[in-house]
């Protein structure tokens, strides 16, 4: 049982995601925090920083640490093959049927419709994180992080997982 | 042989070294199919890069298992993924299960408290630039409206994603507009330049 929900809960995100894997990290969440439970808002927020620090396609990298975390290596291999195996298989077997219609207009509102959806779910998500942040360290620190993170990452093209660090770093040495 | 391990050294490259997700990756992909290895032509990549942005799912990992599908069948297609994405994971794996042993020391804590804002800006720039794109293709009109039905369907109705993104391509799929018409106009003005020339 608890294998066929890992695989669930990485084969719907997998196949609704569309906008490669950042579209299914909202997706991602909705099974793993909201439906299974196997997680908290806390503790997906560190795996998501994680996963974003690391290098390599994200979606993989959640579902293996994921999988991995409730169901061992078994668990983690399903996790990640219930999120790469069906969109994988459409392509291979689909590609000719596609090549031929990709410039029909019906093609290209697939992508087009889906991505309101990912906004908002992104957007409801971020909005979680902050809110969290600020029951936790309260709402000056995190207005101060999220602008000082905001201005080196966007403005000053810092790569994110610099950022990270140095968030670590000030976190460990003012706010423990 | 040595096709497949020119297959796993050059995605275990692109894995090693894409930073920012599957998108981050795909310059890398570019880089080692197209012009390292020549295993696709730059006009056949641009295609399939279009084609693997329309379909659900992780991108690195649909480019990675179809390349590897062309290259060597479907042992090479294996191969490709899981040299795409192993390497990352078991560093993820091993991290975070480290990190959590040591979970009660106070700084740990802080440490961790620090990091929800950083991912919440990045949250926040990637909704961004979803909005940003669907205004791009649709209007703001028709964004505002969709996003707004879609927010209370979400959240007041607690319908799960999945129908409300199943109900949207149905719809996409379905619907006729003049943009249909003037498409196939257009294709059908292509082929016949095509034919021409």
């Amino acid at each position: 049982m608890k294998y066929w929900h890992i695989f669930l809960a990485f084969f719907i995100p997998g196949i609704l995601g569309y906008g490669g894997g950042p579209a299914s990290i909202p997706l991602v969440e909705n099974e793993v925090v909201e439906r299974y439970e196997w997680m908290n808002v806390q503790e997906f927020s560190e795996m998501l920083a994680l996963a974003n620090s690391l290098p390599g396609p994200i979606a993989t990298k959640m579902a293996g640490y994921i999988g991995y975390d409730e169901g061992g290596i078994l668990g983690a291999i399903i996790g990640v093959f219930a999120a790469v195996a069906p969109s994988l298989i459409i392509m291979i077997l689909l590609l000719g049927f596609l090549f031929k219609y990709k410039d029909s207009s019906r093609v290209k509102r697939l992508t087009q419709y889906v991505r309101p959806v990912i906004a908002i779910l992104l957007g409801v998500m971020a909005w979680q994180f902050f809110a969290e942040s600020s029951e936790g360290i309260g709402i000056w620190q995190t207005a101060l992080i999220t602008i000082s993170s905001y201005l080196l990452i966007e403005r000053m093209k810092v790569h994110p997982a610099f950022v990270i660090g140095a968030a670590l770093v000030y976190g460990g040495l003012f706010l423990g | 042989m040595k096709t497949h391990w020119d297959l796993f050294i050059a995605f275990f490259r692109i894995g090693m070294l894409g930073y920012g997700g599957g998108p981050g990756s795909i310059p890398l992909i570019h880089k080692e199919v197209v012009e390292k290895y020549k295993w696709m032509s730059d006009e056949d990549f641009g295609d399939l890069l279009a084609l693997a942005n329309t379909l659900p799912g992780p991108i690195a990992t649909k480019l990675a298992g179809y390349i590897g599908h062309n290259v060597s069948g479907f042992f090479g297609m294996l191969n490709a993924v899981f040299a795409t994405i192993f390497p990352t994971i078991v560093l993820m794996i091993i991290l975070l299960t480290s990190l959590s042993s040591i979970d009660d020391l106070p700084w740990v804590q802080g440490m961790t408290a620090a990091v929800i804002p950083v991912v919440g800006v990045m949250l926040a720039v990637l909704t961004w630039q979803f909005f940003n794109k669907a205004i791009k293709g649709m209007g703001w009109l028709q964004t505002g409206i969709m996003s707004a039905v879609i927010f209370a369907l979400l959240y007041f109705l607690n319908i799960h994603p999945g129908i409300v993104i199943g109900i949207l391509l149905v719809i996409a799929l379905v619907r006729k507009d003049k943009g249909n018409k003037e498409d196939k106009t257009k294709q059908q003005a292509r082929s016949e330049e095509g034919q021409s020339s």
